[in-house]
């Protein structure tokens, strides 16, 4: 904790030091923020830039300002207006508009939710009463309503398209690995042979056209000269691609490594990670996406599908003044942008919506529903005209079949629940285990080569194994595939009954013995799934973008493919059993294992996410297959009983806790009987609060004491002797007004008086002007007794998106009560270590 | 068609350019019509003697049945029926424009993200060494406490030119990014504190 408190202050000083360079420079600094430099305040440069639009303030809006009640109302018209009212100083204050800066936030900071909301309802109102004036201003606010559909639209379009890009690109570069088309070498290997008459029924993806690497460099195509050579090059290609993509994410967005989902979980309950859904991170992260899914390590594209999806809404957020100037309003989008990110990667809308709110949002109002539901809608269209895989369909592993299912069946389904909830719960503690140590130890130094040794590992060992070697997708399609006559994989490798009747209709696919193909098949799946299983864990949260989707379900699909040949074989060579009797008898075709694939994959990555309602939705879309949602029901719901008793927490909540992110957990209770004077800051050891008063201090005198401190906000007080409370005011504000009042305001010097009172408090003649800051506090502070239980005011924070309450003891302030606060007395509660949470 | 052959009627007035113009669109149009862009593919699985076979076609969706795409037909008269029942013939349609497209944007974007980070690592800082000597090279590294190459060169060359006011944005956005660039490495790879 100290530690990184003394990093992040030497990082200001080197930031003090360049940012005067960058005041030489007028014509940039005029009128932005970047000129004003703090002692002690923090990356005002950093904050400009990418997600802090907030700050671009070098535009002169004609909107209207932040007119939120904790600022001068402009016009006059609504003095009243918000429920932090205002005072009438307008005519005495000097500053006409806002300052700059003020009502934003430092990177790593928390938003406050209620100061936004009311922020944004005060410029609603606004807009609306000037509506009646003009016709200008009705167009105005027409436009204003229609703004957040029209960026819905926008950002549907974007991330779909996107989404597209990424789909034909991995497709392509997987196939790379492999071998080339002769006829245009930006053909994968499908396309390539579109429309060859080569192929054969044994091999269909075989075409002149497509060479193998061993083919262009050796001529040869068969023995084991030219095994080697393609198992070289693969290796060569699948190094080369995991390395330029973790050297691209060091160079250019380091934000772009990993999944992204636990950051945006994060920055939806109002955390600030400044530049993290920036357009640097979305180039990176697309571009480098692209090459960690083809280098054939074993993760998938989902999760950062969703990042991907969240940079596209942050950075149209821009072009909207509702949406950039206010962070509730653009986490709003952000919900809405998650569902998108999940509807293009399995092109499942629905499903899509109901992710983010289940898994992602903090904030989710009916509005926010409609919205995600017309953006995942926009999306998936959008995904579907490029229509990226030639099939006309959203994922690589569509299935259609709707053999039914019998009541006994839901017995392994159960099984298969239980599989997944175990797989979830030591995935998860393996995985927290692994990027601890990544975390603690040296291995963090290396990433990069920790990158390549993973990479190659992987390579090495899944060519020889035909269903490591294909992508995570191809392998669940091929496990969701049931085998039909069509098929011709070696998973299809059943014995044909001799006697095939001459009618030529008969129905051969249903109960049929084992060949020796279907042997070798599931042999190589056993290997594959204990390889799998081993791979993912140290994959997932390395420095490149990795989602957790695929290899999950890959994992599940494996494992249900497996049970369900057993099941299959169980049945033909039983069919008197009392338990096949009667539903599964001679030919009936009563089994399907690609069904149980499905169960699988849903109750695995059930059980690393916990997730429920959103996963079966999104299985369902998959398949399309109603008469499979009880199955799909069932499993995940036993994977998610069986994960949750050995630890309440899926992966995302995990790795947010391992960083330590300030993340008040919606789903966890609070139990302790501890009241709010427990929790409350100052302690009963630690000096008293640092407060201000109404009146009475001077500039020197405030300087000083927000310098003494770190704290991020300060109580205003009638006098320190009643300790009445009167607001609250922000440390950032604080700071920004009193150096802008120096450098623009005529007579401010340290002696001034610093007034937040209504009426200025008759002066000494010869005393300098008072500085007023009334505008810049809160004055309706959230304040609960110090006797409150402690589950009452988590829950208030929780609800209302609270960053700091005050406490009261007989109406006089005894303290204050931060989320970072609550986090630590949760953590110790939990007998874990509270200097854990390290953010604000 | 319709606003082809207008602009085929305007090409007749003697405009070259939309002359020009309504070829290059015709040509694209025909190319798509005649292009490999769909197919119809029909597997037969084994029949008989007869071993399971793949059928491509470039037919019309209208077409794509069992009776125009399988040709030869491997059984004779009688079984033909019995033979078609089993196959399956899905209609796919493509867009090699598109792909080709993407494809050549994205190598494209990924060899000019290559070229600017080899610049950045490499070039730049020989270039820096270069111009302004040695002294001023180790001053601006302290500036930054830090050996990383991408340290702030820009900074150096900003100060000792005196450029336009567009360049010199460009510059300071430039220099602004590489440091916050440096900054989340410094909290995502050295220290730490986020995405860990």
């Amino acid at each position: 904790m100290s530690n990184f408190w003394t990093s992040l202050r030497g990082k200001h000083a080197a930031d003090r030091e360049r940012g005067s360079e960058g005041m030489e420079n007028p014509g940039y600094c005029s009128g932005s923020f970047d000129g004003l430099h703090h002692p002690s305040d923090d990356d005002d440069d950093e904050m400009v830039d990418i997600a802090g639009a907030t700050l671009d303030f070098s535009s002169t809006d004609d909107v209207p300002p932040l007119s939120s009640g904790v600022y001068e109302e402009h016009n006059g018209t609504s003095r009243t207006a918000g429920m932090n009212g205002s005072g009438p100083s307008r005519l005495v204050d000097p500053l006409e508009d806002p300052l700059p800066g003020v009502g934003t936030y430092e990177d790593f900071n928390t938003i406050d939710w209620v100061r936004e909301k009311s922020k944004d309802r005060d410029r609603h109102r606004e807009i609306t009463n000037k509506s009646r004036q003009s016709t200008v201003a009705l167009l105005h606010s027409i436009s204003d309503a229609f703004s957040g559909w029209l960026l819905m639209l926008l950002v549907g379009l974007m991330s779909g398209a996107l989404a597209g890009g990424i789909d034909i690109s991995a497709h392509w570069m997987t196939d790379v690995k492999g071998g080339l088309c002769l006829r245009g070498f930006w053909f994968n290997h499908e396309h390539c042979c579109w429309l060859s008459n080569e192929t054969t029924f044994q091999e269909r993806d075989r075409c002149p056209q497509w060479q193998s690497w061993a083919e262009l460099i050796t001529g040869k195509s068969e023995g084991p000269f030219a095994y080697i050579v393609n198992y070289l090059m693969y290796i060569f290609w699948a190094l080369m691609f995991s390395f330029l993509a973790v050297i691209l994410v060091r160079a250019f967005a380091p934000y772009a490594c990993g999944s992204g989902i636990p950051e945006i979980k994060t920055i939806l309950s109002g955390f600030i990670i400044r530049g993290y859904l920036g357009k640097w991170t979305l180039i990176i992260k697309t571009i480098t996406l692209v090459l960690a899914v083809s280098s054939g390590l074993s993760l998938g594209k989902e999760g950062p599908l969703v990042h991907v999806a969240c940079c596209c809404a942050n950075i149209l957020c821009h072009l909207f003044t509702k949406y950039r100037k206010n962070e509730a309003k653009r986490r709003e989008v952000l919900s809405a942008a998650a569902a998108v990110g999940v509807s293009v990667a399995f092109g499942a809308p629905i499903g899509g919506v109901l992710f983010s709110l289940e898994e992602v949002s903090y904030y989710f109002p009916l509005k926010t529903l409609w919205r995600s539901f017309f953006a995942a809608l926009v999306a998936a269209f959008t995904l579907r005209s490029i229509n990226p895989f030639g099939n006309s369909r959203l994922v690589l592993f569509y299935v259609e079949f709707h053999t039914p299912w019998h009541l006994v069946e839901l017995a392994p389904f159960i099984l298969l629940g239980i599989f997944g909830g175990l797989w979830g719960a030591l995935f998860i503690k393996a995985n927290i285990a692994w990027c601890r140590l990544r975390k603690t130890t040296c291995l963090g130094h290396y990433p990069v080569i920790e990158v390549l040794v993973v990479a190659a590992l992987t390579a090495l060992l899944s060519y020889p194994n035909s269903y490591t070697r294909m992508s995570g997708s191809e392998l669940i399609s091929e496990l969701f595939n049931d085998c039909s006559l069509l098929d011709s994989s070696q998973l299809c490798g059943y014995k044909q009954p001799a006697n095939t009747s001459d009618t030529g209709v008969d129905n051969s696919l249903a109960d049929r013995p084992a060949g020796p193909g279907l042997y070798t098949a599931l042999w190589q799946l056993a290997l594959a799934l204990v390889f799998k299983m081993m791979i993912t864990v140290i994959t997932f949260g390395m420095k490149v973008p990795s989602g957790l989707f695929i290899p999950s379900m890959a994992v599940g699909a494996i494992a249900g493919r497996l049970l369900g040949v057993g099941m299959e074989q169980l049945a033909y060579y039983n069919h008197d059993a009392v338990i096949f009797k009667g539903w599964c008898s001679q030919g009936a075709d009563c089994i399907t294992p690609g069904l149980y694939a499905m169960v699988g994959a849903a109750a695995c990555l059930g059980g690393v996410t916990r997730m429920t309602v959103s996963l079966v939705v999104i299985m369902f879309e998959l398949t399309g297959g109603l008469e499979y949602i009880v199955p799909l029901m069932a499993a995940t719901m036993t994977s998610k009983w069986v994960a949750d008793a050995f630890g309440r927490e899926g992966i995302y909540e995990a790795h947010i806790r391992l960083n330590g992110y300030p993340f008040l957990e919606p789903k966890e209770e609070f139990e302790h009987s501890s009241l709010a004077v427990d929790v409350m800051r100052p302690r009963r050891m630690d000096p008293t609060l640092a407060v201000l008063t109404q009146e009475g201090m001077t500039v020197g005198e405030v300087e000083s004491l927000v310098e003494s401190t770190h704290f991020s906000g300060f109580p205003v007080v009638v006098s320190s002797e009643s300790q009445r409370l009167v607001g609250f005011v922000l440390r950032r504000d604080l700071l920004i007004s009193i150096d802008n009042a120096r450098k623009r305001q005529d007579g401010i010097v340290s002696a001034s008086q610093v007034v937040f009172t209504e009426h200025t408090p008759p002066l000494p003649p010869d005393a300098p002007p008072p500085l007023r800051l009334r505008c810049i506090m809160d004055l309706s502070p959230f304040t609960v007794t110090d006797h409150t239980p402690m589950d009452i005011t988590v829950d208030i924070f929780r609800k209302l998106g609270l960053r700091q309450c005050l406490v009261t003891h007989n109406g006089r302030l005894l303290g204050i009560i931060t989320k970072k606060d609550i986090l630590k007395h949760m953590a110790q509660m939990a007998n874990r270590d509270p200097d854990s949470i390290l953010f604000n | 068609m319709l606003w082809v052959l207008m602009l085929h009627s305007l090409s007749i007035r003697g405009h070259y350019t939309s002359s020009l113009l309504a070829t290059l669109i015709e040509t694209a149009q025909t190319q798509q019509s005649n292009s490999e862009d769909i197919r119809c593919k029909c597997i037969c699985p084994p029949y008989r003697e007869v071993e399971g076979q793949i059928y491509k076609q470039n037919v019309s969706l209208k077409d794509c049945n069992c009776l125009h795409v399988v040709d030869p037909m491997p059984v004779d008269g009688k079984d033909v029926e019995a033979y078609c029942l089993r196959c399956e013939c899905k209609y796919e349609e493509r867009s090699s424009g598109t792909i080709k497209f993407t494809i050549i944007m994205y190598l494209s974007i990924l060899g000019l993200l290559l070229l600017y980070m080899v610049y950045l690592t490499l070039l730049e800082p020989m270039l820096k060494r270069r111009l302004f000597g040695h002294s001023q090279l180790i001053q601006s590294d302290d500036d930054v406490g830090d050996q990383q190459p991408f340290a702030n060169a820009h900074n150096v060359l900003s100060r000792s030119h005196s450029r336009s006011n567009v360049l010199n944005k460009v510059e300071h956005a430039q220099q602004r990014w590489r440091r916050q660039v440096q900054e989340q490495r410094k909290s995502v790879f050295d220290r730490h504190v986020v995405l860990s």
